[in-house]
C-alpha cells in the first residue's frame, strides 16, 4: 500500500527527472536553433555544433539516475518500502539538489553553448576552447548528482 | 519575438558576418586600376545578382538582399521601425514634389520603408492624409499646404525631416534595445548638427531652428540654435562642451568628415554586438554594418569613376564593423 511516506519519494524522483530533464530540453533547444543558424549557412560545421548543442543533455540523464537510484531504495523497483512520512521527505530532500541545480545548470549551459556555436562559425579552429566554455558549468550539475546520490544512498543506511 | 527567439537568427548573422568587407577589402578594392576592374572584384566577392550593369544597381541588390535576409529572419518586422522610418518620409518629400509636376519622375521612391508606396502616393495625390499613419499626417498635410501654396521646397523639407526625427528618436527610446536608443539619439543629433553649421553659414533666423531642430538627449537645441544664430564658430564652442567634442574637428573640415565621424561613431558602438547572442540587436548591427559597407564601396567606386586620387578616397572610407 503507498502510505505518505512512499508518495513524498516518488515526487522527490519525479522532481528530479522532471526539473534536471526541462533544463535540459530547453538548453538542447536552445543549442540546436543556433546550430540550425550556422547549418544554414555553413552544413560543414555540422559535427561541431552537434558536441556543443549536446552538452545540456547531460542533466536530463542525471535527473533519470538519481530517479532511478530513488525507485530502486524504496521498494517500487527493489529496496525496502518506505514506512514513516519522514523517511520520504528525506528521499524528496535528497532529489531537489538534482531536480534544481540539474534544471538551472542546464539552461545556463545551453546559453553558453549558444554563445560557443557563434564562436564556431567564425572561428572553427577554437573548437577545443569553445567545448571547455559550456563544459564548466557541468561541474556543478556534478556536485548536485553527487550530493544527491551520497544522500539517497545515505538515507538507507539510517533504516 | 523573446529575445531567446532570436537565436537561430544571431546565430546565421555570425556566419554571414564572415563574409562583410573588411578594410583589407576596401583596400584591395581601392587599389583597382579602373572603374570596371572594381565591378569584377564586386561580382567576384558576390556583390549584385550577376546580370547588373550600374554601380546604383550592384548597391541596389545588395540593401534588397540585406532587407530580404531581415524578412527571413524576422516575424515582426516592426523591431526595425527606427531604421526604416527614414524610408517612410523620404517617400512622403517624394510624393509630395511628385504631385508638382505631371510626368513621372523615375526612382525617386524607396520600397523598403514601413509604409507602402502607393498608400503615400495616394495620400498625397488624393489629399487623403488618413491613410497614413498617425505619425506622418500632421506633417504631410503641413509639408503639402507649403508646397502647393507657397511652393517652399526647403521648408516642406524641414517639416517632414523634423518629423521624420522626431518619429525615428520616438521609436528607438521606446525600443527596449539600446543599440536602437543609441542610433535613434546619434541620428538625431547627427541632423541636429548639420542643421546647425548649415544654417549658421546662410544666415538663418530663429524660427528656422525652433521648427528644423528636434529634441535629443545629448544636445540642448536652445542653446545649439542661438550658438547656430551667432555663427559656426560658436556651433562648434557649444559642441565642445558636449559629447560631441571630438566632432568638432571634423565639423571644421568638412560636412562629409562629419558625416564620417558619426558613422565611425555608430560602427564604435555596435561593437558590443559582436558578443551577445540572443537579441535581436546583432542582427541590428548587421543592418548598419552593411549600410556602412555598402557606403564605403559607393565611395571608391564614385572615386574610380571620377579618377580622384586613391589618398583622397582613402580618407572618407568608413571604419568597418569587422
Amino acid at each position: 500500500m503507498v502510505n505518505l511516506g512512499s508518495a513524498l519519494a516518488i515526487a522527490g524522483a519525479s522532481v528530479a527527472a522532471l526539473g534536471a530533464g526541462m533544463g535540459s530540453a530547453k538548453g538542447v533547444g536552445m543549442g540546436g536553433q543556433a546550430a540550425a543558424g550556422v547549418l544554414t549557412e555553413d552544413p560543414s560545421k555540422f559535427g561541431k555544433v552537434l558536441i556543443l548543442q549536446l552538452l545540456p543533455g547531460t542533466q536530463g540523464i542525471y535527473g533519470l539516475l538519481i530517479a532511478f537510484i530513488t525507485l530502486t531504495q524504496i521498494g517500487v523497483l527493489g529496496g525496502t518500502a518506505i514506512s514513516s512520512t519522514w523517511e520520504g521527505l528525506a528521499y524528496l530532500a535528497a532529489c531537489l539538489p538534482m531536480a534544481f541545480v540539474g534544471y538551472f545548470s542546464a539552461v545556463q549551459q545551453g546559453k553558453a553553448s549558444v554563445s560557443c556555436i557563434g564562436l564556431i562559425s567564425k572561428k572553427p579552429d577554437q573548437f577545443g576552447k569553445a567545448m571547455i566554455l559550456p563544459a564548466m558549468v557541468e561541474t556543478y550539475a556534478i556536485l548536485a548528482l553527487l550530493i544527491s546520490i551520497l544522500a539517497i544512498i545515505g538515507i538507507g543506511s539510517l533504516r | 519575438m523573446t529575445d531567446n527567439e532570436y537565436i537561430y537568427a544571431v546565430a546565421r548573422i555570425r556566419t554571414k558576418e564572415m563574409s562583410l568587407f573588411d578594410r583589407q577589402t576596401l583596400e584591395q578594392l581601392l587599389t583597382c586600376r579602373t572603374y570596371e576592374d572594381c565591378l569584377k572584384l564586386l561580382a567576384e566577392k558576390g556583390w549584385g545578382e550577376g546580370s547588373d550593369s550600374s554601380d546604383s544597381d550592384i548597391l541596389a541588390a545588395e540593401r534588397k538582399k540585406t532587407w530580404d535576409l531581415m524578412r527571413e529572419l524576422v516575424d515582426d518586422m516592426s523591431v526595425f521601425d527606427v531604421f526604416l522610418y527614414e524610408k517612410d518620409y523620404h517617400n512622403l518629400k517624394a510624393a509630395i514634389k511628385q504631385a508638382l509636376i505631371p510626368e513621372i519622375v523615375p526612382a525617386i521612391f524607396t520600397e523598403e520603408g514601413t509604409v507602402p508606396v502607393s498608400v503615400i502616393r495616394e495620400a498625397v495625390n488624393e489629399k487623403k492624409f488618413d491613410l497614413l499613419p498617425e505619425r506622418m499626417r500632421a506633417c504631410a498635410e503641413e509639408g503639402y499646404e507649403i508646397q502647393m501654396q507657397g511652393r517652399d521646397s526647403q521648408m516642406c523639407d524641414v517639416v517632414i525631416d523634423r518629423a521624420a526625427l522626431d518619429a525615428i528618436y520616438g521609436a528607438g527610446k521606446a525600443s527596449k534595445t539600446e543599440l536602437f536608443s543609441d542610433y535613434a539619439e546619434l541620428k538625431v543629433a547627427q541632423a541636429d548638427i548639420q542643421i546647425a553649421v548649415r544654417g549658421a553659414r546662410l544666415k538663418k533666423n530663429k524660427s528656422f531652428y525652433e521648427k528644423a531642430l528636434a529634441v535629443c538627449d545629448t544636445l540642448d537645441c536652445d542653446r545649439l540654435g542661438d550658438a547656430a544664430l551667432a555663427g559656426t564658430e560658436a556651433v562648434c564652442e557649444y559642441l565642445e562642451s558636449t559629447a560631441y567634442s571630438d566632432a568638432v574637428s571634423a565639423i571644421k573640415t568638412s560636412g562629409s568628415a562629419f558625416e564620417c565621424w558619426c558613422d565611425n561613431r555608430m560602427m564604435e558602438k555596435i561593437q558590443r554586438e559582436k558578443y551577445h547572442s540572443f537579441t535581436v540587436a546583432p542582427l541590428a548591427a548587421y543592418v548598419l554594418a552593411r549600410e556602412n559597407e555598402i557606403k564605403s564601396v559607393r565611395i571608391i567606386l564614385s572615386g574610380k569613376r571620377n579618377q580622384l586620387p586613391e589618398e583622397v578616397v582613402r580618407e572618407r572610407l568608413r571604419e568597418m564593423y569587422v
